[in-house]
């Protein structure tokens, strides 16, 4: 379904990523491992179009979409959801979600994916005209979560949706993604929590400042060494 | 004495009205594209002048002029925005204060080289003329029609931007132009259309003004630096507080010219000092 080959990324002189190559499978859970600061963000903004590429190309379900702005990317699917939430504080739930169905391709479903996302996150429902702002942190990455679910994506690019929330919130936030890719959304997974996400994931690929050093399956990689005492001893705490 | 109270009221109302006007749309650009537009004032008066060209040599009356020259100035001001104005996004904002304040500049410059500094007057259109006497004053009607008309379509804009689904993507944009870009709005475009709506309300100004105010190429840099003084007491970026701020300092404005007149040049800033001292983050504007 995606096909990144070859992507070398800049935030300004500043070189963030080389060469990083990697495919998703359509219905697939891909989830990238790697250090702070070791380029996940910047590999899903590449893909979502917020940032362009220096080099490499992407390529999705067939068609190059290499340096396409991030409204046609939406349009044809491929959906971020940002790290840090990134709600809009002032404005109610509602409208956070209805930001959402912005695109071309979305805005005529709005009212029947709106109920879908109710019918994921009953606790939306009861909050819709409250400042999300003033929703607890589990409360705002489900509003995040549903606010991209909004666009009707085909390929969603979660970053750290389980950033800071308590045990039991987290696996509610994978419960969650599992049953998003059931409905035929493919995934791909930027997370701390590397022991939930290989779990849930069918493969997984490991950043290393900016290069993709190691990649395979989830369950492969659960009992990798390098990956054991490199990220799981961090995450087992 | 109430004829010359009311008076000076209207006055400073018919002033508050065109402050309202025009900080409401340097809030409205100032909000989404972070641009502080110092060639507000050329472009109202950009919106005087091409009423007054339009008249003079095309035979187009005030009416149509009230629809079309907003339109041709507000396009004018997207051109400006594709051109030049959008490279500057992203850095300091000052950058975009002196672009903005050059043009300024360059606007003045042309219309003075075309017709000097002297005045062109503009007729108030027959339908307006004259008025109505409430027996302690006497009201002009086309000064009438400026006040609710003005007080319209700040309202209208208003409830445009902080009611309707149009304005909660301009709100979001405002707050935070990346992530909206995430979700698919084409924010570079949005950004476009943005400038030249602000810039139209400049020159909707300018045309309402024209048959009140003499028509030169100066007028409006007397009057910028009034409602510079306005966002900054209504609170920067915020839009119900310009109009209100806009219009109530018009009042206060005539009040004291009628109470103590050589005080009424500087009393705006005078509140000005006073709030910042009081609420840096203006009357309205989020407290920093
Ligand atoms: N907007 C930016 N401007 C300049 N440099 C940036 C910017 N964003 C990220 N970087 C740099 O790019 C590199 C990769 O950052 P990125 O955010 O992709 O890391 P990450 O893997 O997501 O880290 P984290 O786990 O902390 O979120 C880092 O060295 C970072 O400092
Ligand atoms: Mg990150």
């Amino acid at each position: 379904m995606l096909e990144v080959t070859g992507i070398d990324a800049f935030y300004g002189k500043v070189q963030a990523l080389w060469d990083v190559t990697f495919r998703v499978a359509k219905g697939e859970i891909v989830t990238i491992i790697g250090a702070n600061g070791a380029g996940k963000s910047t590999t899903l903004k590449t893909i979502s179009g917020l940032l362009k590429p220096r080099k490499g190309q992407i390529v999705f379900e067939g068609a190059d979409v290499t340096g396409l702005a991030p409204n046609r990317l939406v349009e044809l699917g491929i959906v971020l959801i940002p790290e840090a939430r990134q709600l809009w504080p002032a404005m109610s739930v509602l409208e956070n979600l209805e930001m959402g169905a912005y695109a071309r391709t979305a805005r005529p479903a709005r009212a029947q994916t709106l109920q879908s996302v109710f019918a994921m996150f009953p606790l939306l429902k009861q909050r819709v005209r409250q400042r999300a702002g003033t929703l607890s942190g589990g409360e705002q990455q489900m509003c995040a979560i549903g606010r991209g679910l909004m666009a009707r994506p085909r390929l969603l690019l979660l970053d750290e949706p389980a950033l800071g929330l308590a045990p039991l919130l987290v696996r509610e936030v994978f419960e969650s993604l599992k049953s998003i890719r059931e409905q035929g959304v493919t995934i791909v997974l930027v997370e701390q929590n590397v022991r939930h996400a290989l779990a849930l994931a069918d493969r997984a690929f490991v950043l290393e400042t900016g290069r993709v050093t190691l990649s395979g399956q989830a369950s492969d990689l659960a009992h990798d060494p390098r990956i054991r005492d490199g990220y799981l001893g961090l995450a087992a705490v | 004495m109430i004829q010359a109270l009311s008076g000076q009221l209207l006055v400073g109302l018919i002033n508050g009205s065109f402050y309202a006007l025009l900080s409401l749309g340097l809030a409205i650009i100032f909000g989404l594209l972070d641009v502080v537009n110092f060639a507000h004032g050329a472009q109202y008066m950009l919106g005087a002048f091409v009423a007054w060209m339009a008249m003079q040599y095309l035979g187009i009356n005030y009416w149509s002029a009230l629809i079309l020259v907003p339109l041709a100035v507000g396009v004018l001001g997207m051109v400006f925005e594709q051109l030049v104005l959008r490279r500057l996004y992203g850095l300091d904002p000052l950058y975009g204060l002196l672009l903005t304040f050059g043009l300024a500049l360059v606007l003045e410059g042309i219309f003075q080289n075309a017709f000097g500094i002297s005045g062109k007057s503009y007729p108030v259109p027959d339908l307006l003329q004259g008025g109505t006497n409430l027996g302690f004053m006497f009201l002009p009607r086309y000064r009438m029609w400026v006040v609710v008309v003005s007080i319209a379509v700040c309202f209208g804009c208003w409830f445009m931007i902080e009611r309707t689904r149009l304005g909660a993507y301009l709100r979001a944009g405002t707050e935070n132009p990346v992530l909206l870009q995430a979700f698919g709005v084409n924010v570079p475009l949005i950004r476009a259309l943005t400038y030249g709506f602000g810039v139209a309300l400049a020159a909707f100004a300018g045309v309402m003004a024209a048959p009140i105010y003499q028509v030169t190429p100066l007028m409006g840099s007397g009057v910028i630096m009034v409602v510079f003084a306005v966002v900054v007491i209504g609170g920067m970026g915020s839009i119900a507080g310009s109009i209100i701020t806009g219009l109530g300092l018009g009042l206060i404005e005539g009040l004291t010219k009628f109470f103590y007149a050589p005080a009424s040049d500087v009393v705006v800033f005078v509140v000005m000092a006073l709030v910042l001292l009081a609420r840096p983050a203006g009357l309205f504007g989020r407290q920093l």
